[in-house]
């Protein structure tokens, strides 16, 4: 029964795919002069109305940034909310151009779905939250505890992994709804509370007391995040893919939104190469390093999204400081994080 | 003659009994007639003070009333984060609609209250004229407006609108479109065409015997899917289409409950006068039907308008939806900032659904149905 069911998911799925990508995204959104970015509808930090009605948020942000690759503006960008369950289908019938809404890579997302997916943004994955009288500085140390979750979802399973892989005993008291977890978590029925990494930096700011609770260092599965578009404009798919590579480099090579105009003038040229700038070869014949032509973008792509959104580490402390969330895993791989960009070369 | 034993005189007028007179009497048999009951209505009104006693407090009292973020509100003891509700009020108002384009929508507010106004206030002469504007020129004129793109006014998407704005206008879709074509249902059902009853009982029992969640979904998710490419119809039409056909269907049996309670004399006095079918339905029948059924039709309206609240899932930013974005804003997100917005949330709903059911009553009243219990 399952299989037939997925069967004709896949093939309406698989129909409409292949019917929406036959037209070239880039074209479509340079015609339309704004780009169509699926969104979150409320996610502390990455993405959520602020006072005055601006989307604002991580993967809000990131959204901004290929508007200013693709547009030269990060403005002509227009953000469609979309729930968990339409976010797919609103890709696949060409209502978006970019999703860009804490989506998770999975094999079949990647392989039935007709999706790609561009990158990984934010590597989350299920964390654990105590209270620091609790005494615990790593959840290697957890053996024995009561843990609150949700039912119905992989974190319990994941726990189930990670204590019988660490050879500890637990017990679990899980929850239908997350207020529920949260709730018991603070009566005190459980040591940890053990959710996605991101959302427990965002419940902690509605607890009276944050300092009373700690979030370990540690992530026990992997929620890898990032940008998706459909399966087929390869065009489309570099150009989301290169402008978070370019912000990637854009950090590791100290260019920010304040001084992209200077570093216009340096002479570093792995940064000539990132903003476009012509150099001398060698034999005294100019490179124009225009990366942007391969993309079917200006020469300006990366400086724009750059100078307007500002680079990697820029967007994650603008959006996720506040929550206090720490760079982690989500770190510059030369910082022992795992965010690496290839070279523009 | 004279019997010792018949008193010749009206006996002295003695005062009533101290405990069945007086205002202290009476509450005491309406409030305490035995020491049980006594004894309940002390634990009651005692629960009813503590109760009253917390949200005043936390509502008034102990609440946070100006601050710039969620600091304040997070404090331990704090009561109600007001300065969230005031920093956010405007959007729940409006939506996603631009600041500088809100005139429009409060254009509509205003004209569709005082229309409404002139319509619901039976002294306000004009009633026809009123009606043909509000059901006929007022609907487009509030698209033409809201979304612009003519007469020099800015193009202002569908998934612009949204707050009290968009669940006034789901609510009152449904609730004006939904009278006509649940009317029409009700008489297709019991039709004595075989087409037509067949056609009109099917659509009503597959709309009611699935959820307004679902039919949302469909519309919503499954519909593009069906669709060439290119062709995606309004997210909030569908939602309106798909709110408007749901609320016919329990319309539809709302009615059919007042025409089978008009008894059968009604329907063989008015042909045997010679009465075409419409002409019977709408001068004799449906005015008597309509009259019984008026707490059932209220009853639709109130559940439709706290139903428009299930748009939110799928990403219609209506009233409560808008709030609910609200509570994960980083600058805001508290301890308080949930129960605060859904606390006024509440106020808002119960406003309009009080105001709807009050409203019903006035008017059961004033056409004395003859029918009231």
């Amino acid at each position: 029964m399952k299989s037939i069911k997925s069967l004709i998911l896949a093939s309406v799925f698989g129909l409409a795919a292949t019917v929406a990508a036959s037209a070239g995204t880039l074209d479509d959104v340079k015609a339309r002069g704004q780009l169509i970015c699926g969104s979150n509808p409320g996610l502390t930090g990455f993405g959520t109305p602020d006072d005055q009605g601006n989307w604002t948020g991580f993967d809000v942000d990131f959204c901004r940034a290929v508007a200013a690759a693709v547009l030269g503006d990060a403005k002509k960008v227009k953000f469609v909310p979309l729930s968990a369950k339409e976010r797919f289908t609103a890709l696949q019938s060409g209502t978006i151009d970019v999703l860009s809404r804490n989506s998770t890579w999975t094999m079949s997302r990647d392989s039935t779905l007709g999706l790609s997916f561009a990158g990984v943004t934010y590597y989350d994955g299920q964390g654990f939250l105590v209270p620091t009288k609790l005494g615990v500085k790593s959840a290697k140390e957890l053996g024995g505890a009561t843990v609150c979750v949700q039912t119905g979802t992989t974190t319990e399973l994941n726990l189930a992994d990670y204590f019988k892989a660490n050879k500890m005993e637990y017990k679990v008291v899980a929850f239908e709804k997350n207020e529920e977890v949260l709730k018991a978590y603070q009566e005190g029925r459980c040591d940890v509370y053990s959710t996605d990494q991101s959302g427990l930096y965002a419940e902690v700011l509605k607890f009276t007391t944050p300092t009373d609770h700690m979030v370990l260092p540690e992530i026990i599965s992997k929620e890898p995040l990032g940008p998706v578009v459909r399966q087929g404009d390869a065009q489309w798919f570099n150009i989301v893919k290169w402008t978070y590579y370019a912000l990637l480099n854009a950090e590791e090579l100290g260019v920010t939104t304040a001084n992209v105009d200077e570093m216009k003038t340096s002479a570093n040229p792995e940064i000539q190469r990132l903003l476009s700038i012509k150099s001398k070869n060698e034999d005294g014949t100019e490179a124009d390093n225009d990366f942007g032509k391969g993309l079917g973008l200006g020469p300006d792509w990366a400086y724009n999204a750059i100078k307007q959104v500002g680079n990697y580490g820029e967007i994650f402390d603008r959006n996720l400081s506040q929550l206090k969330i720490a760079r982690g895993k989500n770190a510059l791989w030369r910082d022992g994080g795992l965010q690496y960009a290839p070279p523009i070369r | 003659m004279t019997l010792a034993y018949v008193r010749t005189e009206d006996a002295p007028k003695r005062p009533p009994p101290a405990t069945t007179a007086g205002t202290w009497a009476r509450l005491r048999d309406q409030f305490a007639p035995t020491p049980l009951s006594g004894l309940a209505t002390i634990v009651i009104a005692a629960l009813l003070a503590w109760t009253a006693w917390t949200i005043i407090h936390w509502a008034l009292i102990s609440a946070v009333w100006s601050a710039p973020d969620r600091e304040a509100c997070n404090a331990v003891g704090a009561g109600a984060c007001w300065p969230f509700v005031k920093a956010k009020a405007l959007q729940w108002v409006y939506g996603f609609y631009p600041i500088e384009e809100r005139w429009r929508a409060n254009l509509v507010f205003l004209l569709g209250g005082i229309s409404l106004l002139g319509l619901l206030v039976p002294q306000i002469p004009l009633k026809g004229l009123n009606a043909l504007f509000f059901f006929l020129i007022y609907p487009v004129l509030t698209f033409y407006l809201l979304r612009g793109d003519h007469f020099g006014l800015v193009r202002v998407d569908t998934d612009q609108w949204g707050g009290l704005l968009v669940t006034l206008i789901v609510a009152l879709t449904g609730i004006v479109a939904s009278m006509p074509i649940g009317i029409l249902l009700a008489l297709g059902r019991r039709s004595k065409m075989p087409v037509v009853r067949s056609l009109s009982t099917a659509f009503i029992e597959i709309v009611r015997g699935v959820p307004l969640v679902t039919v949302l979904f469909m519309a919503s998710v499954m519909f593009p899917l069906f669709m060439p490419p290119g062709v995606n119809p309004d997210k909030l039409l569908k939602a309106l289409i798909g709110v408007a056909l749901f609320s016919a269907a329990y319309m539809a049996e709302t009615v059919r409950g007042g025409l089978q309670a008009i008894p059968k004399g009604q329907y063989e006095a008015s042909m045997a006068v010679g009465l075409s079918y419409w002409r019977m339905m709408l001068l004799i029948i449906m005015p008597q039907a309509l009259k019984v059924v008026i707490p059932g039709i209220v009853n639709s309206f109130i559940s439709l308008f706290k139903d428009t609240s299930l748009v939110s899932i799928i990403g219609i930013f209506d009233l409560f939806n808008m709030v609910q974005s609200g509570f994960n804003d980083a600058k805001w997100a508290s301890a308080q900032t949930g129960n605060t917005g859904y606390f006024v949330l509440g106020l808002v709903y119960w406003a309009f659904c009080f105001a709807m059911s009050r409203y019903s009553q006035f008017i059961e009243r004033r056409l004395n149905t003859g029918h009231k219990r």
